[in-house]
């Protein structure tokens, strides 16, 4: 199927400098910050986020990695069976800072799950969204915080964001299906 | 490997990301997970166990959480019938469903109609009018899980019956030796006692020789049934017996040992005169220190409980480094949740193909 | 037109007697009145039995009418009505009803009640004890004077080998054998399959082969001691065929029996539900006592029959209800229904077709009766189609294809391992004392 590039790899590097910069300033700095990216590709693009704010403002922000396997709720509407794997969440988050980090932004489901995860794991002071690109189409009223690039999309429509680590190359695509 | 229980399954994991049409999705349970049951290892391939060793590795970490507890069988109705009285078992079981948000009924025998005679396939009916989805089920007559799972719509988990299986037991205990010793693969593996009677031995064979382990059993002769060891001449090949070594002299079978099992040993047998003494038993067949030091240094001693110490195991190994038994019973809920959590989302095949596109 | 019956063109096959043409059998007054060609002529009841088999009806010496006392699991009447489905003319019922067979009075209403149906003979077997409790003879020679054809326990062994003595002492006087059930109780006790990697397989205790050839050797030398008639019933085991071999090589007075399922199935049975996802099947209908064994013990019972030592094949139909099976495993009756499908079975299933069809219906029909020694007391003939015979036939088609449907049975018991299997061979016609007793819809037969 045809794909279109949305993102370069200079786009995502600069899109990501962005949203980090964006970060720092609302929160006025790092402390208590926690990044908790949700899995699969989510957690890439957190650590990108850490490694960038380690880059100019010298501090070390934890990442942490997030399954919403267990609290999907259209897993049953889809008779689909979902592989879990275990969170790893470094730091007690409680009264923290956390910034929800995923790649694509889309019904908002996948962040409903996560907000649940997260308060199981203790009670954060408030809990924000970054996500590279915000492709429409919300089913819940859920919005992000700070957003790499918004793109129209029809549903028919798919967005895939590839990392190094797991794509072998950086760069965010459209895919749109031809004729049926 | 020969056309064995497992034939039909273990064509390699479908672990990438699917992208349903229009939705991401995280990776979809392999297309070789079909199971509405577990009732025995028996067909289980190593990349079953595999998945559910992942799964409970997941579970484990919702259990070490502040809150453990997960929404994911929310309106799922567990229902535990147990018609041989066990507490850890039970607990464990029941404790699994409820940190997956399941609700949980449990029936034991002697308080319920069964002691008025109503029949096995009638509780099984009665107890899925009353909507439940799952049961897990322990009996004292080998097959009877078989037979709820046929004569009802229900998902059934077999946690025990007579002789036969006891497939959550040795998944535990395949994940607590996995957890020690990595690849289990070419791992030698002693189980000793009374295998006749053991469902845990029979299900842990199934286990172990599906990951590629060498299982060695000891005991007693007139604890030891016949047909394994060797090869018997069969029609079916789903009936065969696992390949699994015998031999009768512990000191012997245990030399080099990863893995060291000690079963429990019912005093009844005595009494039957399957043995002539506890005394006899003991001095031919504890794991006790000694024999331990001619396994592998770092060997595990395990014990599936409730342990009768100074009996079938000495209580220095119990309680000495080489003992995982505590994990063994902490790791029983995680891999009961992974077990009900894989059950009740097992594909039902109409859905998706096999690429998990619908 | 003359009053009787012509069964016209068939294979009329009595191996018993060497006889195996193309012929017509007559039958007038209940008793076979001839065998050879033209002999339809003028008759007004005609069967065309052209493609078909005709020999004398099956004798089953072996089989559980469950009446009086049971007649949830079967009733004389449809005992019978099986029989006469499976081309049994003649049943032998054993005596472990409610009450059992230890008394005239009981042998009188057995006997009643199937003259009264008319279907099949029944020629009831008396206990050996009273109650079959295994303590104290019963009244035997009452029994045999009230017409019971040889004593047993079954399912029970005479389990006390003194109480075994005394009775193959006192039937000796009566000229009757005494049947036994072989199997040594301490060694069988709570075995619910044999003991073999099968049972260690689906985690069952098994009683060993051993426990059947410790009795058969019991029996066969308490035989010898006392030179009275023994008859092993079902015999299963390799070890048990050798046994009775040996003991006939020396003269002994033993004869014995073999189901067609001990000739069919093996211990796999119970355990392979068809290679589904169901998993093991712990099937309940091959849950049978004696237990289904190795391939080399039906091995073993084959080659018995082939050379003597085994004189009969006998069902052991043993009915059930529903109830009785559906259960689990260990807590399921023993028995398997087999009066509707032992002759299928034996032309279908039997390994390697060893069997042929002359010699299954002679294990059939001629070995029953020379086994208990039926064809005296009235019956000459009984099991043959001699001229003067008792008119007993079947009619079967030894190429006509069907499907085992238990629901369909006339028996009772729908507890048979067979169910949805194919089958060759089935009867088309019986007849009993020169009444046709059944006709197979839509085999186009005709009926008087």
């Amino acid at each position: 199927m045809p794909e279109t590039v949305i993102l370069t790899k200079e786009d995502m590097r600069r899109a990501i400098v962005r949203i980090a910069h964006e970060i720092v300033e609302n929160n006025r700095g790092c402390h208590d910050l926690v990044f908790v990216g949700m899995q699969t590709r989510g957690v890439p693009l957190a650590r990108r986020l850490s490694d960038a704010i380690a880059g100019f403002e010298r501090e070390e922000v934890p990442v942490g990695a997030l399954d919403i396997g267990l609290y999907r709720d259209d897993v049953p509407a889809r008779g689909v069976a979902i592989q879990i794997k275990p969170s790893e969440i470094p730091t007690n988050i409680a009264d923290k800072r956390v910034v929800l980090v995923d790649d694509v932004l889309y019904t908002g489901r996948s962040i409903r799950a996560a907000l649940d995860a997260l308060i199981d794991f203790g009670r954060p002071e408030r809990i924000q969204l970054a996500v590279l690109v915000d492709r429409g189409h919300r089913e819940l009223p859920i919005r992000a915080d700070y957003v790499g690039k918004n793109i129209p999309t029809s549903r028919r429509d798919e967005v895939e964001v590839r990392f190094e680590e797991t794509d072998g190359m950086e760069e965010a695509v459209l895919v749109s299906p031809g004729e049926e | 490997m020969s056309n064995g229980p497992r034939s039909n399954a273990g064509r390699g994991a479908g672990t990438a990301v699917k992208e349903e049409r229009g939705v991401r999705l995280p990776p979809t349970l392999p297309p070789f997970w079909h199971r509405h049951h577990v009732l025995d290892l028996d067909d289980f391939s190593a990349e079953e166990i595999g998945l559910v060793m992942d799964t409970a590795d997941a579970m484990k970490e919702v259990l070490s959480r502040q809150i453990a507890r997960v929404p994911t069988l929310r309106g799922t109705t567990v229902v535990t019938l147990f018609y041989e009285a066990s507490t850890r078992t039970r607990t464990s079981f029941e404790l699994a469903a409820r940190v997956l948000g399941a609700d949980v009924m449990s029936i034991a025998a002697s308080a319920s109609s069964v002691q008025k005679g109503e029949s096995l396939v009638d509780t099984v009916l009665t107890v899925q009018a009353v909507g439940a989805d799952v049961l897990v089920m322990r009996h004292r007559y080998s097959g009877a899980p078989y037979l709820a799972a046929r004569h009802s719509n229900l998902k059934v988990v077999n946690a025990g019956d007579g002789w036969h299986a006891h497939p959550t037991q040795a998944l535990l205990d395949l994940f607590t030796m996995r957890s020690h010793l990595g690849d289990l693969r070419g791992r030698k593996v002693v189980i000793v006692g009374d295998i006749t009677h053991s469902r845990v031995a029979r299900s842990n064979m199934w286990g172990l020789t599906a990951v590629g382990a060498r299982v060695v059993l000891c005991g007693p002769p007139t604890l030891m049934p016949v047909g394994l060891g060797g090869a018997n001449g069969h029609e079916h090949d789903e009936l065969a017996l696992p390949p699994v070594e015998v031999d009768l002299d512990l000191d012997r079978a245990i030399e080099g040992a990863d893995v060291v099992m000690a079963l429990r040993l019912q005093l009844e047998r005595q009494q039957a005169g399957l043995i002539p003494s506890v005394r006899e038993y003991v001095r031919l067949y504890q794991v006790n220190p000694e024999r331990l030091a001619r396994a592998k240094p770092g060997a595990l001693a395990m014990h599936p409980g409730p342990m009768n110490e100074g009996i079938e195991i000495s209580p220095e190994v119990a309680h000495g480094v080489h003992s995982v038994i505590e994990e063994q019973v902490t790791n029983g809920v995680a891999v009961r949740m992974a077990v009900l959590y894989l059950l009740t989302n097992a594909r039902s095949g109409a859905v998706l193909g096999a690429e998990g596109q619908p | 037109m003359r009053a009787g019956v012509a069964i016209r063109g068939g294979r009329a096959l009595d191996p018993g007697r060497g006889l195996d043409t193309v012929a017509d059998v007559l039958i007038e007054s209940g008793r076979i009145a001839a065998v050879g060609p033209g002999l339809a002529g003028g008759v007004d009841n005609v069967i065309d039995a052209e493609g078909l088999v005709v020999c004398p009806g099956f004798v089953d010496i072996h089989c559980h009418l469950r009446d009086p006392g049971f007649e949830q699991k079967e009733t004389i009447e449809t005992g019978t009505r099986a029989a006469a489905r499976g081309g049994f003319t003649t049943v032998c019922c054993m005596p472990n009803t409610e009450p059992a067979i230890d008394s005239r009075a009981t042998v009188e209403y057995v006997q009643r009640t199937a003259a009264a149906v008319g279907l099949a003979r029944v020629l009831p077997i008396g206990c050996v004890s009273r109650g079959r409790h295994g303590e104290a003879l019963a009244e035997l020679a009452e029994l045999a004077e009230a017409g019971v054809v040889g004593f047993s326990d079954d399912g029970n062994p005479v389990g006390d080998g003194a109480l075994m003595r005394r009775a193959l002492e006192y039937s000796r006087a009566l000229g009757l054998p005494v049947i036994d059930h072989c199997e040594d109780p301490s060694l069988a006790k709570d075995g619910v399959m044999h003991e073999g990697w099968v049972a260690t397989r689906l985690g069952l205790r098994g009683q060993p082969a051993a426990a059947e050839e410790a009795a058969v050797a019991r029996d066969i030398a308490l035989a010898e001691f006392t030179g009275s008639h023994v008859h092993i019933a079902h015999v299963s085991t390799r070890g048990s065929v050798d046994l009775v071999r040996a003991a006939k090589a020396r003269g002994v007075n033993v004869t014995a029996e073999v189901t067609p399922h001990h000739l069919t199935l093996t211990h796999e049975a119970v355990g392979y539900s068809g290679g589904g996802n169901d998993g093991l099947a712990y099937d309940t209908n091959a849950k049978v006592n004696p237990p289904l064994r190795t391939p080399e013990d039906v091995e073993a019972c084959l080659e018995g029959l082939l050379d003597g030592a085994i004189d009969a094949i006998a069902t052991d139909h043993a009915p059930h209800a529903v109830e009785d099976k559906l259960c689990e495993f260990d807590q399921a009756a023993f028995g398997i229904s087999g009066l509707e499908t032992a002759l299928g079975a034996l032309l279908t299933l039997i390994p390697g077709s060893r069997l042929d069809l002359p010699t299954i219906v002679a294990k059939l029909t001629a070995g029953p009766v020379r086994a208990l020694g039926l064809d005296g007391r009235g019956l000459d003939g009984l099991g043959s189609l001699s001229p003067g015979a008792p008119a007993d036939v079947a009619v079967f088609d030894p190429e006509r294809e069907w499907v085992v449907e238990p629901e369909r049975f006339a028996s009772k018991g729908r507890n048979t391992p067979l169910a949805g299997r194919t089958l060759r061979g089935q009867v088309v016609a019986t007849i009993c004392g020169g009444r046709i007793v059944y006709t197979l819809e839509g085999a186009g037969i005709g009926r008087t």
